[in-house]
Formats: C-alpha cells, structure tokens, sequence
C-alpha cells in the first residue's frame, strides 16, 4: 500500500512538472518578440519625427558628410511611403476582385475536378517563396519593359496577395449560412444577383478582413521587390519607373555604413503599420464573428 | 447582371489561377533551360563550385541545397521544443481560457512580424551575444540563421498543431482519465498518439515555409559559396544566393540562379504538396 | 429487513459550475452492493453530473465545485486523490471511445499501462480473456485481438469499453447512458449483460429511457431540477410514485 502510494506520488510528480515545463516554454516564447519590439521602439523612437515621415532618403554622400559632421543625418523614408502605398494600391486594385470572384467560384464549385485544381494551384501559390515570385515578375515584367518599374513591383505583390483573399473570401462565403441564398433564390434573383446583392454584402466583413492580414502579409515583403521595384532615392509617382519602398529602404540602409542610422526609424514605421494593420483585422474578425 | 455572363466571369477569373501558376512553372524552366544544358541536369545538382571568373564560369547548386537543408532542418530542431509547449498549451493545458488567447496572440504577431525585421534583429543582437558566448567566431553561419528561422517558424507550427490537439475527442481523454491516468499520462498516451499525425504535418507545413525564407537568411548566413562543414560556418541558401546575386548577374549565371529557383520552387511545392494530402488524412472526426 | 453497508453513498452533495447556480442539490442516497441503480430524469436534471462526480470528473474542469460528501467504501473520495479514486470507480460513457491507436488488447490493458503497472505475459492474456469474456466479446475478437479496435460495430465497440473498465476490477461500474448512441440490437445485448455483471459489480446507470431502467434496474432515482426527487425500487416508482413530478415525468407529461 505504502508503495502504491509512493508510485502514485511519483506520477503525480511527473505531471506538475510536465505542467510547469509547458508554462515555462511556452512564456519563453515571447521572449524574442519582447526582445524584437522592444528593440526597435527603442532604437526607433527618437528618428519618427515629422521630417522623417515627409522627406526622401538622403545621398550616402550627404549622410557620410553629416556624419562627419556630428550631425543628425537629415532626410528621411517619404520615398519608400511612396512606393509602398503606390505599389500596394495598384496591387489591391488587381487582387481584391480577382481574389473576390475566383473565391466565389471556388465556393460555389467546391465539388468539381476544375475548382479542386485552381484550391490546389492556390495553396501552391501561397507556398511559393517569395523571391521566386520575385524571379517570375522580372522574367515576364521587367525584361519585356526593358527596365524595373513600380508596373513590376505591384505585379508581384499583386501575386502573393492574390491566394490570401481567394482563401480568405471562399471560406468566408462557404460559412454563410444556405438559407441566405435560397432565400434570395426564393424571390426570384438569379444566382448572380444573389452572389453580388445578397452573399457578397453579408461576407464583406469576413473578405475585408482577409484582405486587411493580406496587406499586412505582403507589406513588409522585400525579396520580390528588389529585382522589380529596385528602389529609388527620390519621390516619384510614375509607375513606369524604379521605385522604392520601405522594406527596400531598411535593406539599402542595412548596407550602406553611411546611412545605418536611419535603420531603425524606418524599422519602427514599417512594424508599426504591419501590426496595426494585424490588430485591426484581428478585431474585425472578433466583432464580425458575434 | 446577366447570369451567363457572371458564369464567365467567374470562370474566367478562376483561371487566373492557372495562368499565373503556369506562368511561373513556364518562366522558370524556360529561363533555367541555359544552365541546365550547360552543365547537365544532374551536374548542375551535384556540383559545388560556384565561380564567375570570364571565360571559366563553373556554377553548381550544391553549396546552396546544403545551406537550405541544413538551416531548415536545425531550424524545425530549435523550434519545436517551443512551439510543442505553445501547442499544448492553446490547445490542452489552457484549451478556450484567456492565458491561451493572450498567448495565441503573441504568437499571432510573431507571424506578423516582417522577415527583414527578423533579419535585423538577428543581425544586431543575436549575432553579438552568439560572439560574446564563444558560440561562433564570426557571429554569422548557419547556426545563426536557423536560430532565427526557428522563431520565425513557431507559430505557424504551434498554431497548426494546437488545432489538432484540441481536436482530440473529450471523450477519449475522459475514458483514459477514468481509468486513472493523470494528464501527463492522457496527453502521452492519448493526445499525442491520436493528434500525431496532425502534428507532424505541422512541422512539414512549418519546414515549407523555412526553406523559402529569404531576408533573415541572407542577412545572417554569412553568404560564402561553400558548402558548410560545421553549423558555425559562414554559407548561402538557396533563397540566400539568389538574393545576393540575381541583380548583378546576367548569362549564364542569371540563368544559374533561375535553375536554383526552379528547384527551389520544387522542393516546396513537393513539401507542401504532402502536406496538404497529410492534412486530409489527420482530420480527427 | 437485513442491513447491508451501502457501497457507494451519497451525502448532501452539491455540484455547482458557477456560484448562483448547482447542477446538483443536496443529494442524499445510498447505493447497495450488486445492484443496478438507475438514475432518471429530464435532460439537464444533473443526473450525468452527478454520476460523473463520483468518478471525480470535475477536478478536470477547475470551475467545477462539488460539496457535501461521496463515501466509497466508508471513505470519503472528495478528499481522496482522483488517480486513487478513478481506479477503484469504472467509467464508460455515452459515445464508444475505444483508444483509435490501440489494439484491442491494449484497449483492455490501457488501465494498467496508464497507471504504470505491469504485469507478466500469463497475467496479460488472463485479464484479456476474463474481461471480454465477461462483456461476450470474447469469441468475436480472439482472433483479432491485435488489430485496432475501431473496426468493431458500435455495440462492440462499447462493450469494449465496458470491458477496459471492469480490467481494473472496479468497486462500481457508473455508466453515463451506455446505450443512446446504439442501435436497438446492440443496446439489448448490453442490458442484457448488465444484468450478468451485476454479480461481480455494482453499477450505477444514468438513462434517458424509461423503458432501460425498468427492465434493468432494481432501484431507481428520479432527479429534476438538480434534486433527487424519488429513490426507490423501480418497480414501486413505476407503478405508485409518491412525487407528482416522478408522475408527470413517467407518464410522459415532462419532457
């Protein structure tokens, strides 16, 4: 009996500590995100000014001068803003409807041979690397066109947001409840006006949310851009011409010794907007959910 | 609007998918065709030389398959002593509580979190406590950047994992409990044997995603063009060297890295490919 | 009248999930050896929560309170560890849950493995034969005793269960609407062989048929609204309730 009882004491060990092991790895997982956030608050915090929002990245020559100088380095990521809003515009303009649509078809097709290879094609297009969308953009953009282009940079990051919605607006339409749809059937509405008049209005808050986490997915992407956007050291608009953004920016300041200091403001703006962009769409759900 | 032609409409931007996916199957063969007639399909996989000196131009995509092995491998071994405990804690420990919300969320902005500020981090922080510690000398390799993967692939595995674990019928946990056992015990005994399969799809899942990273790899890997013979040492992957390398080159080297994305794009759509058909058959009814 | 210790007794329990509202008030019974004791009731009466209380259920679920006393055996097992508990209290439940990734004979020996204990080859094949023979699954699944057990029909599969339960040599066997999820043939078969178990253990059976618990069970009790409103001989329930609700619910006035 006195040993029964030391065997089960001794499971019962094996259980808290199993318990507490969890808990403890499991909080030491957020440790590096803490450590990351907290990092480029700090280091950030004193750069985003007014200035740093509203005026192009200064010459390495510039900054080494300012440098030598003791000077803060003047200057700041509007182009990058730029660049990215511009790009990021044109991309959602392609994606959102293409994505909307072929989801609906998906949904609405879910059993047949042809919509199980465009749900297979899009998870293969998910899972694609980003660089090799990359590649592709440069192959089929930027060669014809002779020459990077805001045109190129938008095409990719048309292409890694388009699987993101396709997903996000087929599921949203396949939970809708059936009767909605049999009532809109009921009055008489074909299946197109129902689709556009009846599901899609009652899905758009589902779909805007995909679309939110898609833009925050593709915003901090850099890969892709390099070999299309290429980056630009001036405010543009054109969108025939190399452009910047702000993950390219952090990726020239990261190489260039002169202009390193600016790092970490633009590190601070580009996780600031991805994040609230998360929690928004986070909180969208929550409420469009209830 | 008229039925028929939403019908089209439909189908036609289905076909998007399609086109653009082929699209890219078609870009990337016919662009890596050059280096693979130059130096022969299985050459080209077998060969770890990487030099562009004029006239003696010798590429080969072995240095760059190491490098994404092995930074994928160690990375899915960092990261699964964590995202397991993250997994059991969501989905078992803490099931539908606010610690389990709180925690899902911080896992949810990890995802968030761009590779590039990844990179940075990784670069300005791990990277000199990895020098202080004496763990490697030049701070950079392959240790470094699977370090780093190995966060960033956490919650993707975790999250993934946790849903297969909270899968797991009550009913089954209940008999095993009825019949003495404590949790450590359900969860061994039932849990893990029940979710298993669902789990090792995650980390499948996870692995597709490291092998494609690009910016936190290549800012930490050290980008030599060797194979590495230790994970201290300095190397590329696949994503890595074409990073570094795609704008500058033109050629046969261009046409090298393009044969490098080819069988990058491969491997994971083979990777998720098997993840996908695993997935169908983990559901847990 | 002779005096039997009661096996099992219940004294003033309480079950309660959150603070204004009990699931379980103040239930008093006892529960005599070799008996089938069948607990009665509309759907959310309390009648699963209480039996799941006796197998200490609720100390899975940390908003779970249960108050006032269950003696098994004299000893009270609220303050007794649950391992302890759970092993001398058989479970089976309402949906068949053999383990998917055991053979059937480690559905049988699961008890053991879970808590650790081990036995010889001879002591193995004994238990596995002892136990499915007592549940009549025997001459099904000699043969495949090594196979999962998830290919068994629904009714094999609960008497399965029934027999990883009786493995562990429980004092009392608590059953929490067994049948509900098998067909009519199946559930025959196992009232039938309640009927047999009834001479090695005691079993407490919650039920949703009527009908079950008259031909089963030699005592009965009737719960509504979290209290036990009637225990007694069935066939005394059955034919004169004392409570008007007993009445109204036997005589299909109350769902």
């Amino acid at each position: 009996m006195n040993r029964e009882k030391k065997k089960i004491r001794n499971r019962q060990a094996k259980d808290k500590a199993l318990l507490w092991a969890v808990c403890l790895l499991a909080a030491l997982t957020s440790v590096p995100l803490l450590a990351i956030l907290g990092e480029v608050l700090l280091r950030g915090y004193d750069q985003l000014s007014w200035s740093f929002l509203t005026e192009p990245t200064p010459t390495a020559y510039r900054a080494m001068k300012a440098i030598e100088a003791g000077e803060p380095i003047a200057g700041g990521i509007a182009n990058g803003i730029v660049g990215t809003m511009l790009m990021l515009g044109m991309a959602a303009a392609a994606a959102i409807p293409t994505g909307i649509l072929c989801g609906a078809f998906l949904a609405e097709n879910a059993k047949s041979r042809f919509a199980q290879i465009v749900s297979y094609l899009t998870d293969l297009l998910q899972g694609t690397p980003s660089v090799i969308i990359g590649i592709v953009v440069y192959i089929w953009v930027v060669v014809p066109m002779k020459g990077y282009s805001a045109i190129a940079g938008s095409a990719a990051l048309c292409i890694m947001m388009l699987p993101l919605i396709v997903r996000s607006a087929e599921e949203t339409l396949k939970i809708l409840p059936a009767s909605l749809k049999e009532a809109g059937l009921a009055l008489g509405g074909n299946s197109a006006r129902v689709t556009l008049k009846v599901q899609l209005p009652a899905a758009l808050g589902g779909i805007f949310t995909g679309v939110l986490l898609a833009v925050s997915r593709v915003i901090g992407e850099t890969a892709p851009l390099m070999f299309t956007a290429l980056g630009c050291s001036f405010i543009r608009f054109a969108i025939d011409k190399p452009i910047s953004a702000v993950p390219l920016l952090i990726w020239e300041f990261f190489n260039d010794p002169n202009l390193q200091e600016l790092i970490w403001g633009a590190s601070l703006f580009l996780l600031l907007f991805v994040l609230i962009l998360n929690l928004t769409a986070k909180q969208l759900a929550k409420k469009w959910k209830q | 609007m008229n039925d028929k032609l939403y019908k089209i409409l439909l189908l036609a931007t289905a076909l998007a998918m399609p086109i653009v996916c082929g699209g890219v199957v078609y870009a990337l063969v016919t662009d890596a065709y050059e280096a693979f007639e130059h130096f022969g399909f299985f050459n080209f996989l077998t060969s770890s030389e990487w030099s562009y000196t004029e006239g003696a131009e010798q590429y080969g995509a072995l240095p760059f398959i190491t490098g994404t092995l092995t930074t994928t491998l160690l990375a899915l071994l960092f990261c699964i002593p964590f995202s397991l405990p993250v997994a059991l804690f969501v989905g078992e420990y803490f099931k539908d509580t606010k610690a389990a919300s709180v925690l899902g969320a911080a896992t949810d902005l990890l995802a968030g979190i761009p590779s590039i500020i990844y990179g940075l981090w990784g670069f300005y922080t791990l990277r000199p406590l990895l020098m202080a510690l004496n763990i490697s000398p030049q701070g950079s390799g392959i240790l470094t950047a699977s370090l780093v993967l190995a966060i960033m692939i956490v919650p993707y595995a975790a999250s993934l994992s946790a849903e297969f674990i909270k899968m797991v019928p009550s009913d089954l946990k209940e008999s095993a409990y009825s019949l003495g056992a404590t949790r450590a015990e359900v969860i061994r005994t039932v849990v893990f044997p029940v979710a298993g399969p669902g789990i090792f799809t995650s980390y499948i899942l996870a692995a597709g995603r490291a092998l494609g990273e690009t910016m936190t790899v290549t800012m930490l890997i050290g980008n030599t063009n060797t194979i590495p013979h230790t994970i201290t040492s300095t190397g590329n992957s696949m994503a890595s060297i074409i990073a570094n390398q795609f704008g500058e080159a033109d050629d046969l080297r261009l046409s090298s890295l393009i044969a490098i994305g080819l069988i990058l794009f491969l491997m994971t759509a083979c990777i998720n490919l098997i993840g996908k058909i695993m997935i169908k058959n983990a559901r847990i009814e | 009248m002779e005096t039997v210790t009661p096996i099992l007794q219940f004294n003033k329990t309480c079950v309660s999930y959150t603070k204004q509202t009990m699931a379980v008030k103040y239930v008093s019974a006892a529960i005599q050896p070799n008996t089938i004791t069948a607990i009665m009731g509309p759907s959310g009466c309390g009648k699963s929560t209480l039996l799941r209380a006796v197998n200490l259920m609720h100390s899975l679920y940390p908003n779970i309170r249960v108050d006032g006393e269950i003696l098994l055996n004299g000893e009270n097992i609220l303050s007794m560890d649950p391992i302890d508990v759970r092993r001398r209290a058989g479970m089976v439940f309402q949906r068949p849950a053999p383990f998917p990734t055991m053979s059937i004979r480690d559905n049988v020996l699961s008890g053991y493995a879970l808590n650790g204990i081990r036995l010889s080859k001879t002591e193995k094949d004994e238990t596995v034969e002892r136990c499915l023979k007592s549940v009549a699954l025997w001459d099904e699944v000699k043969d495949v005793l090594n196979k999962k057990g998830t290919f068994l029909s629904g009714g094999q599969q609960q008497r399965l269960c029934i027999a990883r339960a009786l493995a562990m040599k429980p004092d009392i066997l608590l059953m929490d609407e067994p049948t509900s999820a098998l067909d009519p043939i199946a559930t025959a078969h196992i009232e039938q062989l309640m009927q047999e178990l009834q001479k090695e253990v005691t079993i407490l059976i919650v039920t949703h048929n009527m009908g079950q618990a008259r031909r089963i069970a030699s005592k009965s009790m009737f719960m509504y609204l979290g209290e036990l409103v009637e225990y007694g001989d069935t066939e005394t329930m059955f034919t004169s309730p004392t409570d008007r609700r007993t009445k109204a619910y036997l005589t299909g006035k109350m769902g």
